[in-house]
């Protein structure tokens, strides 16, 4: 095969000195490679607690000025009068998020189902690269997109969604432009759908297949077989999965940032428009040691935002862990 | 029919409905940027670099985007190469059986899940106390910790499908752990390694959120790794960003280059992928 070097000699009988120092040799070239090997599986960890500690380093003046609370529930956002109430950005993140996983689980959920149970292995192989490609798209090129098609479609749908249901604050719509949390939402949906499919499909894929024959063999249809047997099992990976593309929708930024209009209030509506954490990071990168405490408390924001991500990456990936394994998705 | 038939059609018509609602939006999207950029897309925009009042709508083109942006993905893309292999070889021979792997590979989710804008915003805190400005290198190192996750996992992954005997044989002829990764392993998952240095590729070159705080934007061609470079998702978003229709129009035709790029890259992945299979042992 590959190996060159051997020549097939049996190695432990090997007595001749140069041969032994040769043997010798490679063994410690291989300690040594292993424990090169080991320091580098260190520096994944060394990236994750250096990020946590160098956005804490930056943030800290601000943390030492103001009280975590007042500056997470702070509704007031003006730089210059040194005021800096994380409140609006965290609620416009989730808002978005929330709206994009509304858009976006039902479709995900059902066409993950029909992938892993319905789908013959020809369509499958004509699914996946469809699958890569969205993953693959760049989030400006979503936000082009956005731009484009979505926000026109808002800015039209909106009026008339607010004649009909206006009385619900949630569709009123008070916002002429379009560039709102529905299209964020909207947007972002498309963007996390073939994350979260993949994630459903390999939890549907781990459930045993005895499962689907002892449903079939006493009669069950395919669908009951789904309802009954296969979906009971997934539950918890299935809301792993969810919670997983959720994470990753909360960091997403060009793509909302383009769309979602960034004004920071506290939105009432689908219609309004928000400003996500990622957003505002985003846009004041700029100006940000221009006014004293603005970077401090931009870096906040970040680090904010990092530990909602993880604290929802981390439990995921936990539970996916037990269901599927350490397997990539 | 009985209830229970009429339920499982009707699923089923809703399962047919998502998923070409889901291939529906890729076509969307293609079928949007295609529509958009194509007609202002030209050979100047292509081979030129903006000129005076470009961003007013002047001459010009992007080539200073596209250059740059192939640059900062290549740079980054060999940076993390350098963690990347040595990392999955190791959690695929060395630690195969080893409990820190599974700490190594949870460090590693954990890590593709940070959002590309908390890197940028690292990336900028670390070259404030270093003193450094916004440029090429800085941007290829923020690129290439975005990527290393992304990488190593793809390699990961396929470095656990490959069937241990091959390894075991290795291991019969009396090789090391170091030789039969580096000259069994690595040639066997050739396909699968290429294909993941491919997609960590296309994910940085498609990034905006991090090189924003630390690749900063010029007009000029990059020439050396501590000035600022322009890139492609950039071009797209601050193009976009101006109230003139004649500069919104280039964004348009950005956006077509850059999806074309991933697109390339992307096929390119699999036919390679695809050539490099016929050294393996099936």
């Amino acid at each position: 095969m590959i190996i060159r070097s051997q020549k097939g000699e049996p190695l432990t009988t090997t007595r001749s000195s140069g041969k032994r120092s040769n043997l010798k040799n490679r063994q410690a070239k291989d300690r040594l490679a292993g424990s090169a090997f080991f320091l580098i599986s260190i520096v994944p960890f060394v990236i994750l607690v250096t990020l946590i500690i160098a956005l804490l380093l930056r943030a800290w003046p601000i943390l030492e000025l103001k009280s975590i609370g007042e500056l997470l529930t702070g509704r007031d956002w003006h730089p210059s009068q040194g005021k800096f109430g994380f409140y609006p950005f965290i609620i416009g993140t989730f808002w978005v998020t929330i709206v994009a996983l509304i858009l976006a689980v039902p479709a995900c959920l059902l066409s993950a189902i029909f992938l892993s149970e319905y789908c013959r292995p020809k369509t499958c192989a004509f699914i996946k690269p469809i699958m890569d490609l969205l993953a693959g798209i760049p989030s400006v090129v979503y936000g082009v997109w956005g731009v484009v098609a979505i926000v026109p479609v808002v800015q039209a749908i909106g009026p008339r969604m607010d004649a009909m249901f206006g009385y619900i604050p949630l569709f009123s719509d008070t916002n002429p432009t379009g560039f709102s949390i529905l299209a964020g939402g909207l947007v972002l949906a498309v963007m996390i759908a073939p994350f979260i499919i993949a994630v459903t499909f390999e939890v549907l894929r781990a459930v045993p297949d005895g499962v689907r024959q002892a449903s079939l063999a006493v009669g069950a249809t395919k669908w009951q077989t789904i309802k009954y047997g296969v979906i009971p099992h997934t539950r918890a990976g299935i809301f792993a999965g969810i919670v997983l593309g959720a994470s990753r929708a909360l960091g997403e930024t060009m793509a909302v940032l383009m769309v979602v209009g960034n004004v920071p209030t506290v939105p009432k509506s689908i219609f309004d428009p928000a400003y996500p954490l990622p957003a505002l990071i985003a846009n004041n990168y700029g100006e940000m040691l221009s006014i004293p405490l603005y970077d401090a408390a931009l870096l906040g924001a970040a680090l904010v935002l990092l530990l909602i991500v993880l604290f929802f990456n981390v439990i995921s990936t936990l539970v996916l862990r037990h269901i599927i394994g350490t397997r990539h998705v | 029919m009985k209830k229970s038939h009429i339920e499982e059609s009707i699923f089923k018509a809703l399962m047919y409905f998502s998923l070409v609602l889901v291939a529906g939006s890729l076509g969307f999207i293609m079928l949007t940027v295609l529509i958009k950029g194509l007609p202002a897309l030209n050979l100047a925009m292509l081979t030129q670099t903006p000129k005076g009042g470009f961003y007013l709508g002047k001459e010009g083109g992007i080539l200073n985007a596209i250059v740059g942006s192939l640059y900062l993905a290549t740079g980054a893309t060999l940076l993390a190469l350098v963690f990347s292999l040595p990392l999955a070889l190791f959690l695929g021979t060395y630690a195969r059986r080893w409990r820190w792997a599974d700490y190594v590979r949870l460090s590693l989710d954990v890590l593709w899940g940070v959002p590309s804008i908390v890197y940028g915003a690292f990336g900028f805190t670390i070259m404030l106390a270093l003193g450094m400005r916004a440029s090429l290198l800085g941007g290829i190192i923020v690129l290439a910790l975005l990527e290393i996750p992304i990488m190593t996992r793809a390699m990961d992954e396929v470095i656990r499908m490959m069937p241990f005997e091959i390894e075991g044989a290795s291991f019969a002829l009396g090789s090391t752990r170091l030789e039969t990764a580096i000259k069994v392993v690595t040639r066997q998952m050739l396909p699968g390694i290429v294909t993941a240095i491919l997609l960590a590729f296309g994910r940085a070159i498609g990034d905006a959120a991090s090189v924003l705080f630390v690749a900063g934007y010029t007009d000029r061609m990059p020439t050396s790794l501590f000035r600022p470079v322009a890139s492609l998702p950039l071009a797209v978003f601050f193009q976009l960003g101006t109230p003139f229709p004649e500069v919104q129009r280039r964004a348009y035709a950005a956006a077509l280059v850059l999806t074309v790029i991933i697109l390339a890259v992307s096929l390119g992945s699999r036919w390679i992928s695809g050539r490099l299979g016929k050294y393996t042992i099936k």
